[in-house]
């Protein structure tokens, strides 16, 4: 590695150059992202999700960037490296204490637009490039030291290691340096009377303080409680430190007239593009912020194999084993209440494309659902996904029909929008899209709804794209070779407790009785074992 | 200034965790009686006598040290007990100042309150000051003697008066030189109060610096209708008096932490003349030991008596004899109710007296120091189920294995007795031979005999077998003597008592003596 960087490089071509930690397609950028919500968001729980990623982090507008999924496995694998990059913890504090100084930037100079006193205004002013120097110069030494091994980082490193070496960046570090240190040395000395202080110079008299620890320095033992009162104190002055700032700059003309001079020759001093990957960078400290505290409570996350979505090859379209997936609003909510969380394994092999999810009410059917297109979403931003080991594929739309709460005032109407809706998304859906239709037709009758949702499902299966389809109605689950038929189960000691695992299993209305004879070791797997000598 | 009453060169650490297992030391030893004693009423000596006795000592010196200043206690009650009150009272008034309890709000009101409270430390000093004079030369021992002079020779006239002046300057409400810097967004910053050249200490009143003139440049006048002026001013003026009120304020508790120290270690010399009174009243016996160094095994004493039971009972309790040079290994057999558990906590008890520093109840007493002490006694609680008594046995001998170090004593008390007999006494005879290899001395109290006859049998050496005594006529001395484990315990006898009255027939009786 070593070897390589000393050698001298060519001059990196046009689009090698750093341009932005989270695209690298020319026409994506952060002023394309979507600013609109996509409409599947609330039915899988997105909504929730992005509003806690996002939430303390509003200045960054991350929001654009979670509502625009990518259609190109190539910036995908990018955010994965830096993704993983940021996943050592010294490097992810390294730019978090980054964004903090950045912050501190900012604020000094929203400081310095309201104040009024213009000794304090210019001071905030080169308080605030003091800091942009030395965090611009910290976050190129923690680059240089981390191992980072994307091309997102390395680019950025690149571009930040040619930014601090040049002549304009130099000079105003060393200005910057030159006002501030002549500023610490002014000292000064108020006699302060009862209507009326002087200022002067600083005569170097004792400090009193000392005076009383001298006096009582033989009673002294080594821990003592702090009784340093904590003031807390507004930057912005009033007028009596007004008054004394001005009595010191008069009694100190030339470091006055020195940060005067400053002040105006460098107010365009922010570099362009490490403001933006300063926004850009928090998408994935976010993102990571909010999956911490689920992987600490022992939920996995993993770094998807994406495919391209290939329409006449008969392949896994997603293939997962003992994965441990989880609905990650769900767990999120669970984790905080210290709940525990129930993870699901699930695959798609050969022709599968289709889940038919049956069982019991309140068993984890609609999460399953949105778990498997919380899956997808995520794994199309680029982000790691909840499980241990994920293959999915790229999709170009995410179609979602939840049950609504809202009240119809006739049966008809409810049914007629639900179809109006289906037959929306049908229209629209393409083989590459991902359909997740949740508890349809449920007011109509029995009769009515095996009719439409075979009809509906017919359409999907025609259609050869992904789907989860939770229902109610039994015979769906075994309609063509691409659907798979999973249940939710209960547990076999007491079937009012659901376990919330989804498992596969025709929907034949046995699972309860089948759990009984796993218990006693009856099951046909049982009995054989058990009977061999 | 320490007060050093404890350890010679260093302060007693009142913070320092207890024993692991000081929960079972006490009950199995019974020390709340003798903690009682020590505290009489007094919750504070309670607490101390806890501390000290849970963290004795190993090191021979500083256990020397203190019988040294405890027989100069015993000598000298009352004037213990003066000094004692003086140091109760003084951190009782400060306890009460009001002024301290509001101090955090301003530097002005911290220095007001630390004001407050250095007066009453300043007053009692003086107090304590006096004793030192009239009654040092009383004291023998070097910490007292330590304790005394230092008190002279630190708190001079002199000193009372420059500490005097400071504390009447800080009180006042006087013109201030106050020096600082800038910092963030040009504010000030580093207020720090400085001592006007033209300074003198012995002040008594509000002044004017005469470091200035009103006339001087860079004057500014507030106009009389600003209070918001007025109020910044006054808030600068705190902060520049900031650290000195903490200077102060920490000075404050510097001085009351010595007083708290030395009613620390003072409080434990008054528990030890606390119990030693009330022994007396017993006509119970006393004798300073003479501690082994931790690598000797060694356990010799005349006359050793349980002072729990001392405490508690009106009539005479027996006293103990053993000759332990060189044993290792302690095992008591015999008569039910003969005397084998109190012989077992009298053993603990003086071992964690002598190891404070304390006196033992005994004519007299020495033995090597150990590590730390151990019980492990049947416990009497949760009989319903015999085997998860066992395991419940078993786990806390595990337990007691985490926390052990070489040089431990370990006390058992019937235990691993909760199975048959075979079963108890291989275990208790795997257990034993291990913590004897790993360098501990065992006292172990057991019915379990042939546990007991396998170390008879190969390790007469290093072990001592003791014996309750029993006279011709099944009635107990509670006194034990040298002698081999016997097949029995006596149980019969108790069943006589209980069951059989005095129907017994002689005959029953002479059978089982004779087996």
């Amino acid at each position: 590695m070593s070897e390589n960087q000393e050698q001298p490089l060519a001059a990196p071509a046009d689009e090698d150059a750093f341009k932005s930690i989270l695209f690298i397609q020319p026409g994506d950028s952060a002023e394309n992202a979507a600013k609109e919500e996509p409409a599947f968001f609330s039915d899988l729980n997105l909504d929730q999700v992005v509003d806690t990623i996002t939430r303390g982090k509003e200045r960054y507008e991350l929001r654009p960037f979670f509502y625009s999924p990518l259609k190109d496995i190539g910036t995908i694998q990018y955010r994965h490296e830096v993704m993983r990059d940021l996943e050592d913890l010294t490097l992810l504090d390294d730019i978090r204490s980054f964004a903090q100084g950045m912050n501190t930037v900012r604020e000094y100079i929203e400081l310095s637009t309201k104040l009024s006193y213009k000794y304090q205004k210019e001071r905030l002013f080169l308080d605030a490039v003091g800091v942009y120097c030395d965090e611009v110069r910290y976050l190129l030494d923690d680059l240089t030291r981390a191992d980072v091994k994307s091309r997102g980082f390395l680019a950025f490193r690149d571009y930040l290691d040619s930014y601090v070496k040049s002549d304009r960046f130099r000079s105003l570090c060393s200005e910057t340096e030159i006002v501030l240190s002549k500023l610490s040395q002014v000292k000064y000395s108020i006699i302060i009377r009862g209507g009326s202080f002087t200022v002067r110079k600083y005569n170097s008299e004792i400090d009193y303080s000392t005076v009383v620890e001298n006096a009582f320095a033989r009673f002294k033992v080594a821990a003592a409680t702090d009784y340093l009162v904590k003031f807390s104190d507004p930057l912005e002055m009033n007028h009596i430190e007004a008054q004394i700032l001005s009595f010191v700059a008069e009694i100190f003309p030339e470091t006055f007239g020195d940060l005067d001079d400053y002040c105006v020759r460098n107010a365009d001093y922010f570099d362009t593009t490490i403001r933006n990957f300063d926004r850009e960078v928090q998408f994935y400290i976010a993102y990571l912020e909010y999956i911490s505290p689920l992987k600490q409570a022992g939920l996995s996350f993993c770094y998807p194999d994406i495919t391209e979505p290939e329409l006449n090859v008969p392949k896994g379209a997603v293939h997962l084993h003992d994965s441990e997936y989880f609905d990650i609003a769900l767990a999120s909510k669970l984790v905080c209440e210290d709940s525990p969380v129930v993870c699901n394994d699930f695959y798609l092999a050969g022709q599968e494309r289709i889940f038919v999810v049956t069982g019991p009410n309140q068993g984890g059917k609609t999460t399953f659902a949105r778990t498997f297109g919380q899956l997808h979403y995520l794994a199309s931003l680029g982000c790691p996904v909840p499980g241990r080991e994920a293959r999915l594929t790229l999709f170009d739309r995410i179609f979602t029909h939840f049950e609504k709460q809202e009240k119809m005032t006739s049966l008809r109407g409810k049914l007629e929008d639900d179809l109006i809706r289906i037959h929306d998304i049908l229209s629209r859906a393409t083989p590459q899209s991902i359909i997740v239709l949740n508890e349809i037709f449920t007011s109509t009758t029995l009769g009515d709804a095996v009719f439409l949702s075979r009809k509906v499902l017919e359409d999907i299966i025609r259609l050869r794209c992904l789907a989860v389809c939770v229902t109610f109605i039994d015979e769906l689950a075994a309609m063509s070779e691409s659907t798979v038929s999973v249940a939710s189960t209960v547990d076999p000691q007491n079937p009012a407790v659901r376990t919330f695992k989804i498992v596969r299993k025709p929907a034949d209305g046995l699972a309860y009785a089948m759990s009984i004879a796993e218990k006693y070791r009856v099951t046909y797997r049982h009995l054989k074992r058990r009977l061999s000598p | 200034m320490k007060a050093l009453l404890l350890y010679k060169d260093r302060d007693f650490d009142m913070e320092q965790r207890m024993p692991w297992n000081e929960a079972a030391l006490t009950e199995d030893l019974g020390l709340s009686t003798l903690f009682d004693a020590m505290a009489n009423q007094d919750t504070f000596l309670l607490d101390v006598a806890k501390k000290v006795i849970f963290t004795g000592s190993i090191d021979l010196d500083t256990i020397l040290y203190r019988q040294e200043i405890l027989r100069d206690s015993l000598a000298n009650p009352s004037i213990l007990r003066n000094a004692y009150k003086i140091v109760v009272d003084t951190l009782e008034e400060k306890r009460q100042n009001f002024w301290a309890f509001f101090s955090h709000r301003s530097p002005n009101s911290v220095l007001y309150g630390s004001n407050e409270s250095m007066k009453i430390f300043v007053a009692k000093l003086k107090q304590l000051k006096s004793i030192a004079d009239e009654h040092g030369h009383e004291f023998k021992s070097k910490g007292f003697s330590r304790l005394f002079e230092m008190l002279r020779e630190e708190l001079t006239d002199e000193y009372f008066a420059e500490i005097e002046s400071h504390l009447t300057y800080l009180r006042s409400d006087h013109d201030v030189l106050v020096s600082a810097g800038l910092g963030a967004g040009n504010k000030g910053t580093n207020y720090v109060l400085r001592k006007p050249p033209d300074l003198k200490i012995g002040w008594l009143k509000r002044v004017t610096l005469a470091i200035s003139r009103k006339s001087e440049p860079y004057t500014f006048h507030l106009d009389p209708r600003d209070e918001r002026g007025a109020e910044a001013l006054g808030k600068l003026r705190d902060r520049g008096m900031n650290l000195v009120a903490n200077a102060l304020a920490q000075s404050a508790d510097h001085i009351q932490s010595f007083f708290t120290m030395l009613r620390f270690e003072l409080g434990f010399y008054v528990g030890c003349l606390n119990l030693y009174e009330r022994l007396k009243q017993k006509g119970g016996q006393i004798c300073f030991p003479v501690p082994v160094p931790v690598h000797h095994r060694d356990h010799s004493f005349v006359g050793l008596y349980d002072a729990c039971l001392a405490l508690t009972t009106k009539e005479k309790v027996v006293g103990n004899d053993m000759e332990g040079e060189g044993k290792y290994l302690v095992i008591i057999t015999g008569a039910n109710q003969g005397g084998k558990s109190t012989f077992l906590r009298s053993v603990g008890l003086a071992q964690l007296m002598m190891q404070a520093g304390m006196f033992v109840t005994a004519e007299s007493f020495s033995a090597n120091l150990f590590s730390a002490v151990f019980t492990h006694y049947k416990r009497e609680e949760d009989t319903t189920m015999e085997s998860g008594k066992f395991d419940e046995e078993l786990r806390r001998m595990s337990e007691i294995t985490d926390r052990l170090t070489p040089d431990s004593l370990l006390l058992f008390n019937e235990s691993f007795a909760a199975t048959n007999e075979r079963e108890g006494s291989e275990i208790s005879s795997q257990i034993v031979s291990a913590l004897l290899e790993g360098k501990n001395k065992v006292f172990f109290v057991t019915h379990l005999y042939s546990f007991a006859r396998r170390f008879h049998e190969t390790g007469k050496q290093s072990a001592l077998f003791l014996r309750a005594e029993r006279r011709d006529d099944g009635m107990r001395t509670f006194k034990l003597m040298p002698g081999e484990p016997l097949d029995t315990s006596y149980g019969e006898d108790l069943y006589d008592r209980i069951f059989v009255n005095s129907n017994v027939t002689k005959s029953r009786n002479g059978e089982s003596y004779e087996s």
